[in-house]
C-alpha cells in the first residue's frame, strides 16, 4: 500500500514534505529575549530525493530535523507530510541518530523486526493471540533477515548491540528504520562518530540503498564533503548575511541539486571541489569573514 | 617484599587467590575475637550464657532442629515440628508475599511516574514525603487498625519499602533517554508499548538490582514485626529466646538469616546477569 502512495505522489509531483514559514525560537531567560533559531524556513522535499542539510554549528539543522520528526514543536509555521500537518512522531518518519540508535536489550534481529512487530500487534494482542503472534514473529524474522543481509550483517543477527562495533550498529539502525519503509527517513549525523574508513563504507551503502529503493532521505551532517557526495540535493542553513552580519535566525542560503557520479573517485575531481567552495562561500564564508573582522580589531 | 608496594597503588590489579584470601580475613578475625571472649568468660563462669562456647552453640542448634511435640493426633501419634523449619517457612512466606506486593506496586507506580508527566506531578511529591516517615513508627497504628495477625506484618513490610523502591524505579525509568522513546514511536509503537516494551524492558535489569537491594530493609521490617506479635517466624524465635538468655539459639538463627539473605542476593544477581547479558551497556 505504501508503494502505491509513493507512485501516486511521483505522478502528481506533490512534495512528500512541505515546510512553510517555519520559525523556531526559544526564550532565553538570562537575556530575557526570544532567541530565534530558524527564521521562516520554506522547503519542499520530493519523493526519492536524498536531501543533505549542512550549515555552521548551531544553525539549527538538527532543530529542523527534530521538528519534521515531531520530536519538538515549532514556534510558528507548518510542516506537512503528504499534505497533512505532522504531529507526534509516528511510523511514517523514520530516524537514525548518532547515539542511542539501537535498543540495547534486543538482538540485531529483534531490533530490526521490532517495528513490524509493533505495527501488527497490540500489547494485549500478543497475549490473547499467542499462535498468531508466534507465526507473525517468524514471518517478521524472515523479512528482517533480508534487511540484515542487505546491510551485510547476517552472521551477527543473534548478537546484542554491545557486541557490535560502532559502524555495525549504524548499519543495524539503518536496516531497522528502512524496514518500516517510512515516507521520509531522517538521519541526524548518523556517521559522525565513525572512523573515516568505516564512514566511507557506510556512505557507499547509503548510496546503494537509495539508488535501489528511491526512498526519501533527509540527512543532516556537519561534513560538507559527505553532504555533496551523498545527496541528490544540498541545502545550507546559515544565520549569516552576505556581508557577515548575524541575522536573527537561520534561513536557507543555498539550495541546489547535486548530480555528481556516486563513486569515491569523484571526491578528487575539480568540479567536486568547486561545488564545495560554492557551498562554503554561501553558508560559511560570511561567518568566516565576520570572525576574521573580529580578530583584526 | 619490594613488589608489595605495587599493591598500594590506586586500583592496582589483584590475583583471584589473593582476593579470596583477603575476603576470609575479616570473618576469621571476628570468629577469633568471639572465641577469645567466650573462653575468657567461661574461665570465670563455666555456665556463662552470654557468650556461649562451641558446645553450647551446638546445643542451641540441636534445640532448634529437633522435633518438638506440639500436640497429639486422635490415634495418639504425636504431632511434632522443628523450630528452624517452621520459622523459616513462615518467615519466607511473609517475606515473599510482601516482596511480590511491594515490587509489583512499585514498578507500576515508578513506571507510570517516570513516563507520564501528569502522574509524575501527581505522585512524586507524595512519595517523596511518604518516604520520610520512619515505617517502624507506624507499627503501633498498624497493630491497632489491622489486629495482630498477618496483615499488619505485611503492611509494615510493604509500607516500609514501597516509597523508596518506587522512587528508585522512577529514577531507573527516567534514565532511559528521550531519544529511545522517540525512536520507538517512529517504529510505530503505541504509548503503552513504548512504556512497557521499550522503556520498562530497557530499565528492567537495573530495576531488579533495586529490588535486590530492597531485600535488606525488607528483612528488617519482617524481624521487627515478628518481634512484637507472632506465634512463629525467625524474628519471633529470636525475641522469645531473649527471655531465657538463649544466646546460643539466637546466634545460629542470626547466622541462618544472613545466609538466607546472602543466598537470595546471589540468586538474584545471577538471574539478572544470566537473563540480561546486555545489562550495563545501555550507554554504549
Amino acid at each position: 500500500m505504501m508503494t502505491n502512495a509513493v507512485a501516486g505522489n511521483l505522478a502528481s509531483g506533490r512534495a512528500v514534505l512541505e515546510v512553510r514559514k517555519l520559525v523556531q525560537a526559544y526564550f532565553d531567560p538570562e537575556r530575557r529575549v526570544e532567541d530565534v533559531v530558524l527564521a521562516a524556513i520554506d522547503l519542499d522535499v520530493h519523493a526519492g530525493e536524498f536531501i543533505c542539510v549542512v550549515g555552521p554549528s548551531g544553525c539549527g539543522k538538527t532543530r529542523l530535523l527534530n521538528i519534521i520528526g515531531g520530536f519538538e514543536r515549532p514556534k510558528s509555521g507548518a510542516c506537512l507530510l503528504d499534505g497533512a500537518p505532522v504531529g507526534a512522531p509516528d511510523r511514517h518518519r523514520g530516524i537514525v541518530t548518532q547515539q542511542y540508535s539501537l535498543f540495547p536489550n534486543l538482538t540485531v534481529l529483534d531490533n530490526v523486526r521490532l517495528g513490524l512487530d509493533l505495527e501488527e500487534f497490540t500489547l494485549p494482542g500478543r497475549w490473547l493471540r499467542p499462535i498468531a503472534y508466534r507465526l507473525g514473529r517468524r514471518r517478521f524474522a524472515a523479512q528482517a533477515m533480508e534487511y540484515i543481509e542487505r546491510v551485510g550483517l547476517t552472521a551477527h543477527a543473534r548478537k546484542y548491540p554491545y557486541q557490535l562495533s560502532g559502524g555495525m550498529r549504524q548499519r543495524v539502525a539503518i536496516a531497522q528504520a528502512m524496514i518500516m519503509r517510512p515516507r521520509i527517513l531522517l538521519m541526524d549525523e548518523p556517521f559522525g562518530a565513525l572512523d573515516p574508513g568505516v564512514r566511507a563504507d557506510l556512505q557507499g551503502m547509503m548510496i546503494q540503498t537509495h539508488q535501489a529503493e528511491k526512498n526519501t532521505v533527509f540527512f543532516v551532517t556537519h561534513d560538507l564533503e559527505e553532504a555533496v557526495f551523498l545527496g541528490t540535493r544540498l541545502i545550507c542553513l546559515s544565520p549569516y548575511a552576505k556581508d557577515g552580519t548575524r541575522l536573527p535566525g537561520s534561513r536557507i542560503v543555498f539550495d541546489r541539486p547535486v548530480d555528481f557520479p556516486k563513486s569515491p573517485e569523484v571526491r578528487a575531481a575539480t568540479e567536486f571541489g568547486r561545488f564545495l567552495d560554492e557551498v562554503k562561500e554561501a553558508g560559511f564564508g560570511a561567518q568566516d569573514r565576520a570572525r576574521a573582522a573580529k580578530q583584526r580589531f | 617484599m619490594a613488589d608489595i608496594r605495587g599493591h598500594f597503588r590506586i586500583r592496582s590489579p589483584l590475583s583471584r587467590r589473593a582476593r579470596g584470601l583477603l575476603a576470609v580475613v575479616p570473618f576469621a578475625l571476628l570468629a577469633a575475637a568471639y572465641g577469645v571472649g567466650a573462653e575468657l568468660r567461661h574461665r570465670d563462669n563455666p555456665k556463662d550464657r552470654l557468650m556461649p562456647g562451641a558446645a553450647q552453640l551446638l546445643d542451641g542448634i540441636r534445640e532448634a532442629a529437633r522435633e518438638h511435640k506440639i500436640g497429639e493426633r486422635e490415634d495418639g501419634e504425636p504431632i511434632t515440628e522443628r523450630w528452624i523449619v517452621v520459622d523459616t517457612l513462615v518467615s519466607l512466606r511473609r517475606l515473599g508475599i510482601a516482596l511480590v506486593l511491594a515490587t509489583t506496586a512499585s514498578i507500576a507506580l515508578g513506571l507510570f511516574m517516570g513516563t507520564f508527566t501528569a502522574i509524575d506531578a501527581l505522585l512524586n511529591p507524595f512519595f517523596r514525603a511518604l518516604s520520610k516517615i520512619p515505617p517502624l513508627a507506624l507499627l503501633p497504628i498498624l497493630f491497632i487498625y489491622l489486629g495482630t495477625d498477618e496483615l499488619p506484618k505485611l503492611a509494615l513490610m510493604v509500607i516500609g519499602v514501597l516509597p523508596t523502591l518506587t522512587q528508585d524505579v522512577y529514577l531507573r525509568i527516567r534514565d532511559v533517554p528521550q531519544e529511545v522513546v522517540n525512536k520507538a514511536y517512529t517504529l510505530g509503537a503505541s504509548t503503552l508499548e513504548v512504556a512497557f516494551k521499550v522503556v520498562l524492558a530497557q530499565a528492567w535489569p537495573r530495576i531488579l538490582d533495586s529490588v535486590r537491594l530492597t531485600l535488606g530493609p525488607l528483612w528488617v521490617f519482617l524481624i521487627a514485626s515478628e518481634a512484637i506479635s507472632a506465634e512463629s517466624g525467625l524474628g519471633y524465635q529470636i525475641y522469645r529466646a531473649q527471655r531465657w538468655l538463649g544466646v546460643n539459639l539466637i546466634l545460629p538463627y542470626i547466622l541462618w538469616i544472613s545466609l538466607l539473605g546472602f543466598a537470595m542476593d546471589v540468586a538474584l544477581r545471577f538471574w539478572i546477569r544470566w537473563r540480561h547479558p546486555w545489562a550495563g551497556t545501555e550507554g554504549d
